[in-house]
């Protein structure tokens, strides 16, 4: 069969399994859509109490947009990493959960673990449609900002991909490996300046720059720090910073792909 | 001659038995890297070409890697060495169930799985009608198929994948599963298939079923082929090899097995007129099934009986000893019964028999083994032309002498 006509079974399949994630995610729920908006909004109004009210955090002014909603501060860290965390999560499930498709039908595996991102990726651009309108009623006119945000996600979406692909293999071999990714994400998660401002951890580590640059490595840091610069400040990212996340959402990817390529053939079996 | 549909070269596969239950990252960084494990090979150098437009089935035991083998063409499992080609859109249903997901109703599955095989959307809504009402599933098909039984599961399964239409068709042992009806049907689909030049692949260990349905037979022994030809032949081949390793089950290896236990079934045997024990009789043999029982205190009136199955799980025969009159007052301690068969009227195949001790009114068990013994029937007189029962039955005619 020529690969035009693979590709093209291969979308159709990818459209499907994409539409069956996100109606599995929404049927039963009686709210159905807006639960997936509810989620983030839940987190954010605990956070907001507690970092906000509870612990001062101070988040600065956007620059130059001169907003200061700590709330719509938190939502541009918070949605990005919560993609990672869904997309993650759910690619680690994607094999194992689909195992009777593997064992019994021929088809891409990689599918599988794309179709599942795909159905986050949905969600989040729900999410950051939701954030924009808020950004609009708080006075940031963001909607030129989109493009270059829409630019970003595309890089996180390379870099989703290459650790879903990575880890959901991986979780087939040993299942505890989705154990260890929780408590990653956890630390991840606060290592990463979603609640706080980036400001606080570099005052921490002043006399330690090693260990900021160290910090800074992380590349959720620096997509957090990014979408916070088009969405909040309304300014565009250092190209430093977009090109060190480029370079690590590349690599990502090709690991990701290179692994999965070696594993999979195996998959039924293991499974 | 045509290109065949299929070629498998010199095909091995070897499975990793671990020996750690629980395989985990944990684990693994404890001992220091490496997994331990056994390699098995469930293939072994296999060989086959299998010509367009006929039906092929593959037969062996149980674990003789029918299935592996299957699997492997099904691009699903991939050989640790060889080679195998394919020609066409190929279609897969392998042991129970065709990948459908038990949450989504079957209309759902039905979509996501043509989908898998290559079918687009468009397609799919001109065929939906004609799958749903193959499989007879008209009222179901909105219910999700986690309250499907087996049967149902099958024929969706088969009926979709028959329906995308595809150049090979594979598929192990399901048939089994769907009643007589849904059996003939698909009997039916196979003989258009072969008249439409494509081809079937059927893996069954039930032997007598594929000497009709198959043109040519492949037979697998342990991961290896044994024989590979016409059907009759290869199939009276594998009959008649008997099973060597297949011996009378012990009573304690039965099936299952359930009663109060005052009476308790110790063996069940089929032995000769010597009264040795015998595994393979054939077609018209004098033979005794021997039930020895002990019962634990006195028992009155005690029914023995016994039955006969195809593996198919057909009912075949039974019989117990108060429909033959012959009920004692009381049993106590060992003892042996026996039933004299002056002719084993069963034609060639594979039966399994069970035997049950139960109370004079048949309300109470003391003992039931099911499926207790397996026995091979080989090529005897009369030799007739199919089916399970021989009838002895003489032609002649009136108004030609043959
Ligand atoms: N995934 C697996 N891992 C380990 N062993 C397997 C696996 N699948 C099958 N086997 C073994 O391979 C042998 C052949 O199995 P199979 O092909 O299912 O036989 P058949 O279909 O002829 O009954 C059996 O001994 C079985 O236990
Ligand atoms: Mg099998």
């Amino acid at each position: 069969m020529s690969s035009v006509a693979e590709l093209a079974k291969s979308r159709e399949l990818f459209v499907n399994l994409t539409l069956r994630e996100l109606r599995g995610k929404y049927k039963r729920s009686l709210l159905g859509w807006t639960w997936s908006l509810l989620n983030p909004l839940a987190t954010m109004v605990i956070f907001t109490v507690v970092f906000r009210f509870f612990l001062k955090v101070e988040p600065d002014p956007g620059n130059p947009s001169g907003l200061h909603v700590f709330a719509i501060f938190l939502l541009c860290g918070l949605l990005p990493f919560n993609f990672l965390s869904n997309g993650i999560t759910g690619s680690m499930g994607a094999l194992i959960g689909n195992s009777n498709l593997i064992q019994k039908v021929f088809f891409p595996r990689e599918i599988l673990v794309a179709a599942s991102i795909a159905s986050w990726l949905v969600s989040f651009w729900i999410e950051l449609g939701v954030l924009a309108l808020i950004l609009v009623l708080a006075g940031n006119f963001v909607l030129p900002w989109l493009l270059p945000a829409l630019g970003l996600v595309l890089i996180q979406t390379m870099f989703v991909i290459g650790l879903g692909l990575l880890l959901s293999v991986l979780n087939v071999y040993f299942r505890d490996v989705q154990h260890f990714v929780g408590i990653i994400l956890q630390i991840w998660f606060y290592a990463t300046p979603i609640v706080y401002p980036i400001r606080v951890v570099a005052a921490a580590l002043e006399k330690y720059p090693a260990i900021f640059t160290l910090y800074k490595l992380n590349p959720m840091v620096r997509f957090v720090e990014a979408y916070r610069d088009c969405l909040y400040d309304l300014r565009f990212p250092p190209l430093l910073d977009t090109s060190y996340l480029f370079g690590v959402s590349a690599a990502t990817l090709a690991l990701g792909v290179l692994v999965f390529t070696r594993l999979e053939p195996k998959l039924a079996e293991e499974l | 001659m045509a290109d065949p549909a299929i070629v498998v070269e010199g095909v091995s596969k070897r499975f990793r038995l671990y020996h750690e239950r629980n395989r985990s990252l944990k684990a693994t960084i404890m001992r220091g890297g490496r997994a331990r494990y056994e390699e098995f090979w469930a293939l072994r150098d296999v060989s086959l070409e299998i010509p367009e437009g006929i039906t092929f089935g593959l037969v062996g035991e149980n674990g003789s890697g029918k299935s592996t083998l299957l699997k492997c063409i099904a691009r699903i499992l991939r050989p640790d060495d060889g080679k195998i080609r394919t020609r066409g859109k190929m279609a897969a249903l392998l042991e129970l169930g065709s990948g459908f997901h038990p949450e989504l109703s079957g209309r759902e599955n039905v979509f996501l799985n043509g989908s898998i095989l290559g079918l687009s959307k468009r397609e799919l809504t001109a065929r939906f009608d004609e799958i749903v009402g193959f499989a007879g599933l008209e009222r179901f098909i909105d219910q999700p198929v986690k309250n499907y039984s087996s049967g149902m599961y099958v024929r969706l399964g088969f009926s979709v994948a028959i329906n995308i239409d595809p150049d090979v068709l594979l598929v192990d042992e399901v048939l089994a599963v769907g009643d007589a009806v849904f059996q003939r049907r698909c009997n039916e689909k196979f003989a258009d298939f072969r008249r439409a030049g494509k081809t079937v692949v059927i893996v069954s260990h039930a032997a007598e079923a594929m000497r009709t349905m198959c043109d040519q037979v492949a037979w697998l022994k342990d991961g290896q082929v044994v024989a590979q030809g016409r059907s009759e032949d290869v199939v009276d081949d594998y009959v008649d090899e008997g099973h060597e390793d297949r011996v009378a089950v012990a009573a304690d290896e039965a099936q299952s097995r359930w009663g109060s236990g005052e009476v308790r079934l110790q063996s069940v045997r089929l032995v000769d007129r010597t009264g040795r024990q015998i595994t393979h009789p054939s077609t018209g043999d004098a033979v005794t099934f021997r039930l020895r029982y002990r019962a634990e205190k006195a028992v009155p009136k005690p029914v023995f009986g016994l039955a006969l199955e195809t593996l198919d799980g057909t009912w075949l025969w039974a019989h117990h000893t108060r429909d033959a009159g012959f009920v004692p007052d009381e049993i106590y301690g060992e003892g042996t019964v026996d039933l004299h068969v002056p002719h084993l009227m069963l034609q060639t195949g594979t039966y399994d028999l069970s035997a049950s001790v139960v109370d004079y009114t048949a309300t109470h068990q003391y003992d039931y083994l099911r499926r207790c013994l397996r026995f091979d029937v080989e090529h005897g007189t009369p030799r007739e032309s199919g089916g399970f029962v021989a009838l002895g039955g003489q032609w002649s005619s009136a108004d030609f002498d043959a």
